[in-house]
């Protein structure tokens, strides 16, 4: 029974099948959150922009100061000056993961990053980012000459050339499962440590009222630290990126 | 040496290497955090740079840990599966991947 509860929160549910051009695709659970992340953003986001009220300052403030941050503080100083143009990327980037994570907090919401294909895809956005930020930069001979840090004798060259080579996929490979890990294990904890009321109830009602007097504080806290992971994951996501975009444009 | 000690220690083996898992997670966080703290404390001027940085570093090594973690998952959820060929062993049949070990205590709802 156990394993049914966590498949139901943990795991992808089907709603309907769309068929297009002879596809069949599966409209689920996390997309819809998708879904309405995407909606969130694109309605939003233009309405605080072009209000003029007053009871919204307070939103275009924390509009402004969202993409000045990410402007002044992970764009300019890994990018280096002159990169302005990545903000709306990164903005998009680091608010899309911030309200898919915060929306599986939410009554009746999943986590659309605790799905290991969603968080594939972002890191398969950021892959796809590095190279064509590092080719347009520096050209494509060029970019694949310096991948190899500088100042390395030329011996090595054979052995750290696939390295790094690997190195890129790796380090995509860990912002996908860093997130994606992330996001399931704070669900994980919290549906484990809910669980062990019913366990215990087994054994009888009181054991399961002395449990419930232990586990919900211990639940409570853990949703606490679970908020924290949400914004800092998001941050993380965006700065790695930024740093790894930074390293392939500037090889020095 | 039956078939239900090649499963225990299987789950054996995966738990003790996600605690392992935690143990090294654990003390390459503490090592950036307290050098962050002395870098704070020398010079009080730097603490937003330090932050970032710590928060950075502390990230990475966090997601060595998680990768980790998720393997040790995974192998979990694959002892309890049927290999082909073979009738699901008892012992493992009712076992899911999170399931703490007191599953005969369930209430038979």
């Amino acid at each position: 029974m156990l394993a049914e509860i966590y498949e139901h929160h943990i795991l992808d549910h089907t709603y309907a099948t769309l068929s297009i051009l002879g596809f069949n695709l599966p409209v689920t659970r996390h997309l819809a959150m998708m879904w309405l992340a995407c909606v969130l953003l694109l309605v939003l986001v233009p309405a605080i922009f072009h209000s003029t009220s007053k009871i919204l300052a307070p939103a275009r403030n924390l509009l402004e100061g969202l993409v000045v941050f990410v402007r002044d503080e992970i764009v300019l100083v890994n990018l280096g000056p002159g990169s302005e143009g990545y903000t709306p990327y990164f903005c998009t980037l680091f608010t899309f993961i911030l309200i898919c994570n915060g929306i599986g907090l939410v009554p009746f919401g999943a986590t659309a990053t605790g799905n290991i294909s969603v968080t594939a895809g972002l890191a398969f956005t950021t892959f796809a980012l590095i190279l064509f930020s590092g080719i347009r930069k520096n050209g494509l001979v060029h970019y694949v000459a310096t991948l190899v840090p500088h100042g390395v004798p030329k011996v090595l060259y054979p052995l750290l050339f696939p390295i790094e080579v690997l190195g890129l996929f790796t380090k995509t490979l860990a912002l996908c499962i860093r997130l994606f890990a992330n996001m399931i294990g704070g669900h994980f904890a919290l549906l484990t440590i809910i669980g062990l009321i019913f366990i215990f109830g087994g054994m009888g009602h009181i054991v399961a009222g002395v449990t419930v007097l232990a586990a919900v504080p211990m639940a409570l806290f853990i949703t606490l630290l679970e908020v924290l992971v949400v914004f800092l994951q998001a941050y993380v996501f965006t700065v790695l990126t930024a740093i790894f975009t930074g390293m392939a444009m500037n090889p020095h | 040496m039956n078939e239900t000690m090649y499963i225990g220690l299987g789950y054996l083996g995966a738990s003790v290497g996600a605690g392992l898992v935690l143990v090294g997670a654990g003390i390459g966080i503490g090592l950036v955090g307290g050098a962050a703290v002395e870098g704070t404390a020398r010079q009080p001027e730097a603490s937003g740079t330090l932050r970032t940085t710590m928060i950075i570093a502390a990230a990475l090594i966090e997601g060595l840990g998680f990768l980790a973690l998720v393997i040790c998952l995974l192998s979990l959820m694959n002892f309890s599966k049927p290999k082909p060929g073979e009738i699901a062993a008892p012992a493992a049949a009712t076992a899911s991947a999170a399931a703490p070990a007191a599953t005969s205590a369930l209430p038979g709802k």
